[in-house]
């Protein structure tokens, strides 16, 4: 009974309500005054008990569903943009300015990017016999332009560029990114960019690989795409360091 | 076949969004607006409560001489007012367009407060595809 207890009680929140509903109207036919008060647990378990039997494990919780099956699945972009400007709106509430806000979202972004990168070499080199990930810096910004840009948001980014003055800048550049899509940045923020989220999932990925840079995203409108947005990367010393001596 | 205007009045009776189109309508001051805008929504309240068969939405279309006001009111109580003129039939169409333009630049964006006034470029940019721009 002591063990039971606290299973009946995981059980119940992880349910979905369609079996805890169930539970709920067959121990309040059985038991009607004892709906609200403890004794009603053993109650509880013994009804638990009998329809539990068929099914023993715990519903399936988001964590026990395939990591491989779940590859194509997609997420509604409106649910995505409400969270984003809650995410936002939050952020903003506990920082002083443009550029701790923009510091923030790259932490938050920082932290899927971590995840993502490990998913995405899971799934893409789980499952063969001799795995590889990329050493050199530029198949490893390939790989970010499209395969991370196609896992995040469906389809490869729109372009890479190096820049001519410093050449430990690299930039991957957007048209038209889908998180801010919604987002009208207002006149005395001009200089912020919300795909500051993006930038921290890149810098998170480069740093897994081994390329630690400084990531932020910036925004360049031009007349054909007035959204369009550049996620500059400047790598650290002891990357370019590192890139020569392997020349 | 012309739109006028467009308003865009809160639940609390507040005019958040106003914008003319096509020239044929008085110009008034930003105060009328908001004086106007609120008699509106007085209105709109008090026509629900005079139907003869029971709970019932606002007045939905209110025709003068030279014009007419189609009234969209939402389920939270924001209501989307359409001038047009008198041969004017796409007004509920446009507002239902105007809706979704609102639900998508406006309740998405995370610098706007709800129920105040829509300071946001892409609802402007949007409205403007969708109706042509201001004069």
């Amino acid at each position: 009974m002591s063990y039971s207890q606290p299973h009946t009680r995981f059980s119940l929140v992880s349910n979905s309500s369609l079996s805890s509903a169930d539970h709920l109207s067959s121990s309040n036919a059985s038991t009607s005054t004892t709906r609200f008060s403890l004794q009603s647990a053993p109650s509880i378990n013994t009804t638990l008990g009998a329809q539990s039997q068929p099914k023993a494990l715990p519903r399936n919780a988001i964590y026990d569903r395939n990591l491989n099956k779940t590859r194509t699945s997609e997420v509604s972009a409106s649910a995505f943009a409400f969270l984003f400007s809650e995410m936002i709106q939050y952020t903003q509430k506990r920082v002083s300015g443009i550029e701790d806000l923009e510091r923030r979202l790259n932490t938050l972004g920082y932290r899927i990017g971590t995840r993502y990168l490990e998913l995405m070499s899971w799934r893409t080199e789980g499952a063969s016999k001799a795995p590889k990930r990329e050493i050199r810096f530029l198949p490893a910004l390939m790989m970010i332009h499209t395969q991370l840009w196609r896992a995040v948001f469906g389809k490869p980014a729109d372009a890479i560029e190096r820049s001519v003055e410093n050449d430990d800048e690299y930039m991957l550049i957007d048209n038209d990114p889908q998180i801010t899509r919604h987002i009208s940045i207002p006149r005395d923020m001009n200089s912020l960019s919300c795909s500051a989220l993006t930038a921290g999932i890149v810098e998170a990925v480069l740093d897994g690989l081994g390329f630690p840079a400084r990531v932020t995203a910036h925004s360049v409108p031009t007349d054909a795409f007035p959204a369009r947005t550049t996620i500059l990367v400047k790598l650290q010393k002891e990357v370019l360091e590192r890139e020569d001596a392997l020349k | 076949m012309a739109v006028y205007g467009l308003w865009v009045i809160n639940k609390a009776g507040g005019l958040v969004y106003q914008r003319n189109f096509a020239d044929g309508l008085a110009q008034l001051t930003s105060n009328e607006y908001l004086v106007i805008a609120g008699t509106l929504h007085g209105i709109h309240a008090i026509t629900s409560r005079l139907s003869p068969t029971g709970a019932s939405s606002g007045a939905r279309v209110i025709e003068a001489e030279t014009f007419k006001l189609t009234i969209f009111l939402t389920a939270t109580g924001t209501k989307f007012v359409l001038l047009t003129s008198l041969n004017d039939h796409s007004a509920d169409s446009i507002l239902q367009k105007v809706y979704e333009i609102y639900a998508d630049a406006v309740m998405k964006n995370p610098f706007q407060t709800p129920e105040m006034p829509i300071r946001s470029e892409g609802f402007d940019v949007r409205i403007n595809t969708l109706l042509g721009t201001s004069t």
